[in-house]
């Protein structure tokens, strides 16, 4: 992962050794890398430098602008830098707070969010990239007051214990049953594998998966 | 039928100081909780009330509140394992467009130290109108370090010549000492003698959500929204800090991701948040990053057992000795269980210390040290039974004391098919994939007390209950609407409950498995006690003693003649405008402490890769009388789980020549996820008589030790140091290669 770059030690505070403030930080590194830097996957070694510019700037002055998101279907105008996450946008700015943040670094799928159909994580994409784009959070899944039957699966199965991690799951879990409607024991886990639940609640989630499927098939 | 009535003993305090005094209570039964089969809620699965919130991204966590006005903080942490700070200037930051506040360590000296002793110490703190600026900021600080010598390894600060963590202590700390008999007549009895060496490594606790509060002034009256699992102890800490009554102080928690130990008290972060939002003079939301969560909020700490174990030739077990220590890392202890875990042994000796390093101070994790106890004692158990030619079950069998576990290994092995399915000799398998079977026990203490509740009964049937304790995700919320519900025969959804907040009345901590057996009986008693009040003002009504009516199904009637009947509205209705309002507590009788629990576990191991992979779990647990299955169930899985993880995949690995955390994130410190999850079959062991008792921890204490039994079984290579990863397997199946 590029990333690592971000924080390969506890140097909030180097500037003992680094008076001008650069330093690569995970936010300022994709601000290096540009739009699209969806996950990163990238070589480092080329942006490394870029990285450090963009980060000098941050103390600077920082660029803001006003992008209009399409969430759950409305239309939202929020102000952002070039660095703001969507995830950071929805949750600190429009106070939709579905998608949680816990890596903050696209390992644990908590902030899973849907971009035009995709599933992406929300902590890793740039809110002005998300401009245009059809973004669906689990405060969409229901329809009005009547739950996506992969809601009421997760509340019948207890597939929930803290339920930090549950608006990740739910979306991970509803692209998954979008893509194929009958998936097997393995296809489930195949499909959850991007997401962390800590109080250990996968064999629910399972269970409740299998269970939406099943429901989903019949006209449920 | 009149209502049988029993007198209990409960502690109250009276000018500060505990007194007992003797109350009356309805008698319920063996247990407290009288015959469940024929209840609509108590021991019958439910669903978490507070589910949807959850399925629809509405319930608000710390980390989702928004104030108007409010600020965002972050902790700027020492760059050093060891450091002393010179000069630390905040002017940059300061000057930063939507900077609010800073603090340093001269604004409270209480909460910050010039002198750092681990990467990640808290050393200064920001608050500005977003994120982004305030992380801009920690890196706009400048501080001027006096790098010292530092240890971040256990083994080598040990060593008298090693760094010194605190100046004025040696970093290895006085020895704790338990014994019993005579170890060397003891050896001297014995026909086999072995001895081995065990080490656990570090575990983060990584709740989901992390470390954190909202902190809100006004004047000098404080409101806190916390992650925590104890929102008196949050209350306490900060009125304390600060110097106001604690009446002054309102901590919220109503949802909450998770704690797993390390959240109790308000911690150096809460004190932090509530001092830059002080000094803004706004609203400051400070959650703690994953990295910070990592370094600074806990962790559970490592052991390094070594033990030397003797048996007669058939089985019994009658000397042990064991040294072991481990690190807490700059504060705190490595302290495991001070007895032979679980066995009977006539004569032992157990020699531990806790040695200090640079590292982040451990905080209590879920069912703290025994894992680590477990893991040892049981891969000893299993290397005495195959040197004695005994089964490993036999072995437990013969010394373990608890009536109760043995049984639960009884059932577990059949349920498993010990006897059938498992190869006696180890490593018998063809092919490349060995698998093997294995066993590892627990004990836990648990048990309840230290909760209050009050419920009011409204004229118009409505019904509120008030308890102070919080749902960390363990079900508690649902607990008590269940048990109010059976005790007023209204359905879940007709019981107003609040829960997490300080305005209610006091409960302890969620923590030590005792959460359910504090909370439940306290809801029992109040409601039970808050009922029988309603029935003796309208007894008169029905013409009967009031212990003859009974609330069931939305009515009240007499229980001998069901015809003379009220609905729940009509009967309250009898109040008039004058609720029934009653303040009770925990009561005895309802709850015990003290469960074992036994994990057979089936691995399969790669012999060419070194992969291991644990294919299920049959997990043995009792709980006495368990409330709701459903969620019940859920605790289960959890602590198997994390005890996999545990045992297979995390560790916290810091860095000897530069003495950081290597891994401090979520890709390199491995998590076990869907595809690593084995099937998981769950046996209960019921004592409903015992009342209700907790399950969180023993859930996860056995799994690392039956893994490596199980994993010996396998393939015939004994892995004695967690995590059991590929590496290791592979060392331990060379060593067997070359004999």
């Amino acid at each position: 992962m590029a990333d690592r770059h971000d924080e390969a030690r506890p140097d909030e505070s180097s500037q003992s050794k680094n008076k001008t403030g650069t330093r690569f930080t995970r936010r300022g590194f994709l601000k290096g890398a540009g739009a699209g830097a969806v996950t990163a996957a990238v070589a480092p070694a080329i942006l490394v430098s870029e990285a450090g510019k963009a980060a000098a700037q941050e103390t600077e002055g920082v660029m803001s602008a006003t992008v209009t998101l399409d969430v759950n279907g409305q239309s939202h105008n929020v102000e952002v830098e070039a660095r703001t996450t969507l995830a950071d946008a929805l949750r600190d700015r429009l106070e939709i707070t579905g998608p949680k943040v816990v890596c903050d670094r696209g390992e644990c799928g908590a902030c899973t969010v849907a971009m035009d159909g995709k599933l992406v994580f929300s902590c890793m994409t740039l809110a002005m990239d998300a401009q245009g784009r059809k973004i669906e959070t689990v405060e969409g899944l229901a329809d009005g007051d009547n739950l996506h039957p992969l809601q009421e699966a997760f509340i019948e199965k207890d597939a929930l214990m803290c339920g930090f991690c549950t608006p990740g799951f739910l979306m991970s879990s509803k692209a998954l049953l979008d893509a194929n409607g009958d998936p097997t024991p393995e296809e489930v886990r195949e499909g959850l594998s991007g997401n962390i639940c800590r109080c250990g609640t996968y064999p629910h989630v399972f269970e409740a998966v299998t269970s939406a499927a099943e429901k989903m098939r019949k006209g449920g | 039928m009149q209502q049988k009535m029993k007198k209990v003993k409960i502690t109250i305090q009276e000018d500060g100081e505990p007194k007992e005094i003797e109350i009356e209570v309805p008698d319920t039964g063996e247990g407290g909780w009288g015959d469940v089969s024929k209840n609509r809620y108590v021991s019958k699965s439910h669903t978490r009330v507070d589910a949807v919130d959850k399925v629809t991204g509405r319930a608000k966590y710390t980390a989702d509140i928004k104030l108007p006005g409010l600020l965002y903080g972050r902790i700027l942490r020492s760059a050093h394992p060891r450091a002393r700070i010179n000069r630390i200037d905040a002017t940059r930051a300061m000057a930063l467009d939507g900077v609010k506040a800073v603090v340093l360590p001269g604004d409270d000296p209480a909460v910050f130290s010039r002198e750092c002793r681990f990467a990640g110490q808290e050393i200064a703190a920001v608050a500005a109108t977003t994120p982004e600026v305030a992380e801009d900021a920690l890196h706009a600080i400048d501080v001027d370090y006096e790098v010292l010598p530092f240890v971040v390894d256990e083994d080598a600060a040990r060593d008298p010549a090693a760094a010194q963590v605190h100046g004025d202590r040696a970093n290895e700390g006085e020895s704790r000492v338990g014994e019993q008999g005579d170890i060397a007549a003891g050896f001297a009895q014995a026909d086999v003698t072995l001895e081995a060496s065990y080490r656990c490594q570090v575990q983060s606790h990584i709740a989901l959500e992390t470390h954190g509060t909202v902190c809100q002034w006004e004047g000098d009256k404080l409101t806190v929204w916390a992650s925590t699992q104890g929102v008196f102890s949050v209350r306490g800490e900060l009125a304390g800090h600060f110097g106001i009554p604690e009446t002054n102080v309102r901590v919220i928690t109503e949802f909450m991701g998770g704690g797993f130990g390390a959240k109790f008290g308000a911690r150096k972060e809460g004190v932090i948040c509530a001092l830059i939002a002080k000094k803004a003079g706004a609203p400051v939301k400070l959650m703690l990053t994953r990295k910070e969560e990592h370094l600074a909020t806990g962790n559970r700490p490592s052991a390094v057992q070594h033990v030397k174990l003797g048996a007669t030739k058939d089985g019994k077990l009658v000397a042990y000795e064991r040294s072991n220590y481990g690190t807490p890392g700059v504060a705190g202890s490595a302290n495991i269980p001070g007895a032979p875990y679980l066995y009977e042994i006539p004569n032992y000796r157990i020699e531990q210390t806790s040695v200090f390093t640079n590292a982040g101070p451990m905080a209590a994790q879920r069912a703290p040290g025994h894992p680590q106890a477990a893991f040892a004692m049981e891969s000893m158990m299993d290397e005495m039974a195959e040197a004695l030619g005994l089964d490993p079950v036999d072995i437990r069998q013969m010394n373990d004391p608890d009536e109760a576990r043995r049984n639960m290994v009884a059932m577990g092995a059949e349920h498993i098919g010990w006897k059938t399915r498992r190869s006696a000799q180890p490593n018998t398998g063809n092919g490349r994939i060995k698998t093997g079977m294995g066993v590892g026990s627990c004990r836990w203490g648990g048990g309840g007390g230290r909760t209050q509740a009050e419920c009011t009964i409204n004229p118009d049937g409505s019904v509120e209950v008030k308890c102070g304790t919080q749902d960390i995700g363990t079900g508690t919320l649902t607990l008590v609407h269940m048990i109010a519900a059976e005790e007023f025969g209204l359905k879940t959804d007709e019981i107003t409950v609040g829960i997490g907040d300080t305005n209610y009345p006091f409960s302890g901590g969620s923590g030590g498995s005792t959460t359910a057996a504090s909370v439940s009986p306290a809801i029992k008693g109040t409601t039970m006690l808050a009922k029988l009040e309603l029935f003796n003002k309208i007894a008169p009504r029905f013409g009967v003693e009031p212990g003859e009516l009974v609330a069931s199904d939305g009515n009240v009637f007499v229980s001998s003649d069901p015809s003379k009947s009220m609905t729940w509205q009509q009967a309250t209705a009898q109040l008039g405008d004058e609720p029934i309002f009653f303040h009770g507590q925990w009561l005895p009788g309802y709850s015990d402490s003290g469960v074992p629990g036994v994990h057979f576990v089936e691995v399969s191991v790669d012999t060419e890769t070194g992969l291991v992979k644990v294919d299920r779990v049959v997990a043995v647990h009792n709980s006495g009388l368990i409330l709701n299955p459903l969620t019940w169930a859920s605790q289960v899985n959890g602590g198997v789980l994390m005890g996999i993880g545990y045992g297979m995949y995390e560790n916290r690995i810091m860095d000897p020549a530069t003495g950081y955390m290597v891994n401090a994130n979520l890709e390199d410190y491995r998590l076990m996820g869907s595809t690593d999850i084995p099937e998981i079959d769950i046996l209960r062991y019921d004592e409903p008589e015992r009342g209700v008792i907790g399950i969180g921890e023993p859930a996860t204490i056995p799994t690392p030790g039956a893994i490596a039994n199980a994993i010996y079984n396998a393939c015939g290579a004994r892995i004695r140091e967690m995590p059991f990863t590929p590496d290791k397997v592979l060392s331990a199946l060379a060593a067997v290669q070359e004999g």
